[in-house]
């Protein structure tokens, strides 16, 4: 067993970072993430693996830096919160076209503009859809607790390179701010140059006579192969959605009725589960844990059987979009949500479940 | 097992640290918990509070609206949290501060004067400890030698001589706990 620690999420995201063996941090302060860079500067990594840890000028300096370091196949992380994510939109995309490595962690704050500093799943439209241009996609995991918060960093730097891609762990001010039992994973170790060049061909690491140079872009003025670039991105987005769907089912057995929610809904919703058993209500909860790739066949076949869905989310209405598009017009599909940084107790999602499923 | 518990007074009382004390322990004992601080316009407002679940099971919603517990330490969070306690719950509170009264009748309330008796022992630094004490006095969640690990887990270690005085003030809240109305 790993070693056991009392953590706020934010700090998982930090003490994962540099066990996952991440060569460098760029950041700039925004709460309700502040910890992440705070945690990262009292540690020291840099005396105990060597890992660089940088304040940034802006967002826009962080995912730039964020690019550089990919460039050269390094282990390269950044966190914001939702107005300092939108600031990093274009740099994102840049990744995603020259297919760079990275992970990119959104505390979500409570929007639109400057919004609130208080928890929020506002930006689901801009993590799963492309908040950036082009025709590009992320793998967004979407963890539910302060042991995820550390997971999924992991994870998210194993996909990345995998697939060369920058990966979003799409989190908010709660599960950031709460602390929680964390069971950490062992320290990886940072990889040493030779290995950098041996796992990563294609970065930027120095020319040897052996091949040509190493091109970091995502420009390709003639169209054919801009489309080429196109069909090979969209072909490894087909790839993830076949081999990284993870979703977690709570009760949906005998269930009739379905909670779907994600992140820190989905607790609300575990919560509301248990009550409306008590009360003989029959439901039980999907949680998605990748946002993209979304579990479609498995919503569909696990909401195909109930009466009725209730997407709950802490925003006006986005993932029951994608709730919707698995299921099509067979199961009523409503949506709760409250917005701006307001947590819906599960009280309320037990009424709103009545009123909108049920007697609706 | 879960015990959901809010504990809230002012900034500076130490309310977010007894939690984490309390959590911390909890963790040490192998239960579950969490520990979910409002954070934000609340605090800067000059008001602090927590909510800390103890379980031996996976815990579900980190947001509550109704608690087992409520430990209360000013007369803005008996306002707001006198409520929220499920009936046959538990309510503790320190009278110093407090302008009105707990009201309910269908829950056991106790009072600790702890800020009263901090003082004039001079441990105002560990009035957090006294109260909490009282709470474990009645729910025995963890066990002292948990409390005690708890406490090195969550003090910087420039502060571990301090913890015989954290856990001198805990027994102290274990005596001077008053009980107001108990339920049969």
């Amino acid at each position: 067993m790993g070693e056991l620690r009392l953590m706020k999420g934010n700090e998982a995201i930090a003490e994962a970072a540099i066990r996952a063996g991440c060569d460098g941090y760029f950041g700039y302060p925004i709460t309700p993430q502040s910890e992440v860079m705070e945690y990262l500067m009292a540690e020291k990594p840099h005396e105990r693996t060597g890992m660089v840890v940088l304040q940034a000028e802006s967002e826009v300096a962080s995912i730039n830096m964020l690019y550089g370091g990919a460039g050269t196949g390094k282990k390269v992380m950044t966190s914001s919160s939702s107005p300092g994510i939108s600031l990093m939109q274009e740099g994102i995309s840049y990744m995603a076209g020259a297919e760079l490595p990275a992970v990119v962690v959104n505390v979500v704050r409570g929007g639109p503009g400057l919004g609130t500093i208080q928890p929020s799943q506002a930006d689901y439209f801009q993590a799963v859809k492309g908040g950036g241009h082009g025709d590009y996609k992320m793998i967004v995991y979407a963890p539910a607790s302060v042991q995820e918060m550390s997971d999924h960093v992991k994870l998210a730097f194993d996909k990345a390179f995998q697939y060369r891609t920058p990966v979003m762990i799409l989190s908010d001010g709660a599960i950031g701010q709460m602390m929680e039992k964390v069971e950490l994973f062992d320290p990886i170790p940072r990889r040493t140059d030779e290995e950098v060049i041996a796992a990563c061909p294609w970065a930027s690491t120095g020319r040897p006579k052996t091949r040509n140079h190493n091109i970091i872009t995502s420009l390709d003025l003639d169209p054919a192969g801009q489309e080429k670039v196109n069909l090979k991105l969209q072909e490894k987005y087909r790839m993830m959605e076949q081999n990284e769907v993870m979703y977690e089912e709570i009760m949906t057995g005998d269930a009739e009725y379905l909670f779907v929610a994600f992140g820190l809904s989905a607790r609300i919703c575990q919560k509301a589960t248990d009550i409306a058993r008590a009360k003989g209500i029959k439901v039980g909860l999907f949680r998605p844990i990748t946002l993209f790739p979304f579990p479609t066949v498995q919503i569909a076949a696990t909401g195909s059987r109930v009466k009725g869905i209730l997407v709950v989310e802490m925003n006006a209405g986005q993932m029951i979009e994608d709730v919707r598009l698995s299921l099509g017009c067979k199961v009523k599909i409503e949506h709760f949500g409250r917005f701006g940084g307001i947590i819906p107790s599960p009280d309320e999602v037990v009424k709103a479940l009545e009123q909108k499923i049920i007697g609706g | 097992m879960t015990e959901e518990i809010i504990i809230a007074g002012f900034g500076g009382q130490g309310v977010l640290s007894m939690g984490k004390i309390l959590a911390y322990s909890g963790v040490m004992q192998n239960k579950e918990v969490s520990w979910m601080p409002s954070y934000g316009p609340e605090m800067r407002g000059g008001t602090a509070n927590v909510t800390v679940i103890i379980s031996d099971e996976r815990i579900s919603s980190p947001i509550l609206n109704s608690f087992d517990t409520a430990i209360i330490l000013n007369q803005q969070s008996m306002d707001k949290f006198e409520k929220t306690v499920k009936p046959g719950g538990l309510l503790i509170y320190d009278p110093n501060g407090i302008t009105r009264f707990p009201e309910r009748k269908d829950i056991n309330i106790y009072s600790i004067e702890a800020a009263d008796e901090a003082g004039k022992r001079g441990l105002s630094k560990i009035f957090n400890m006294i109260v909490l004490g009282g709470f474990l006095k009645l729910k025995p969640l963890v066990a002292p030698e948990f409390i005690h690990k708890g406490l090195e887990k969550s003090l910087p270690a420039r502060h571990h001589k301090l913890i015989p005085e954290n856990e001198k003030a805990i027994e102290l809240g274990k005596e001077i706990l008053k009980p107001i109305q108990v339920l049969n």
